[in-house]
């Protein structure tokens, strides 16, 4: 159960050592069977983003789950701050949208 | 496969607004597209899409060439800006408008 998760928690904190890690699941929002592991929305702050353009800490996290984004995992929400921007914002991050059933 | 490479930096280099995206700005075929063509569409310039479900080639080629592996996105003057979530805090901090205007401008 949640074996995609859990890989992903772990990579993420191994490389970034994360203030605050969020993962959600949100694969039930989009096209396809239940219980799979599609859709994550990722809310990470780490002070390794100061000084980084929003463009290369997605980049970032891209390259350190590669290996997901090949297999099962089809699209990843990030939201990535530094401590200083996390707490700028209220410890707040946006919502996702729900899918419109195109790109299967 | 390198035909699908020169088409991709061909649209990039020729487009300063630049939205790849699943479906059309008239119909989006993905909630992340969806909310990426109407936050562009506020900044009132014209831009280019392209409708990567259309283009399975240029689908499978521009993750790779670009480091980013979903879409919608968005590129600017042939640099990519980022996804939806990118171009949605760019907007919500009131940069997005200015970056795009600068990046129409450069056309001429």
């Amino acid at each position: 159960m949640a074996q995609t998760e859990t890989g992903i928690r772990k990579k993420l904190n191994a490389a970034l050592q994360p203030e605050w890690l969020q993962i959600e699941n949100e694969s039930d929002r989009h096209s396809g069977p239940p219980g799979r592991e599609s859709h994550f929305k990722i809310t990470l702050v780490s002070e390794g983003f100061a000084g980084l353009l929003p463009v290369k800490r997605h980049q970032k996290i891209y390259a350190l789950l590669a290996d997901e984004l090949a297999g099962p995992v089809h699209a990843l929400a990030l939201h990535l701050y530094t401590p200083q921007e996390w707490l700028a914002r209220g410890e707040q991050r946006p919502d996702s949208p729900n899918c419109k059933g195109g790109g299967k | 496969m390198s035909n699908t490479l020169d088409t991709i930096k061909e649209q990039i280099s020729s487009n300063p607004v630049l939205l790849y995206m699943k479906g059309t700005p008239q119909m989006p075929q993905c909630g992340f597209s969806a909310q990426a063509v109407q936050a562009l569409m506020s900044c009132g310039q014209k831009f280019a899409f392209v409708n990567i479900l259309e283009h399975p080639d240029i689908r499978a080629e521009l993750p790779k060439f670009a480091n980013w592996p979903t879409f919608p996105q968005l590129w600017l003057k042939g640099e990519l800006v980022g996804g939806c979530d990118i171009i949605l805090d760019l907007q919500q901090q009131g940069e997005l408008q200015a970056m795009v205007q600068d990046a129409a401008g450069s056309q001429a």
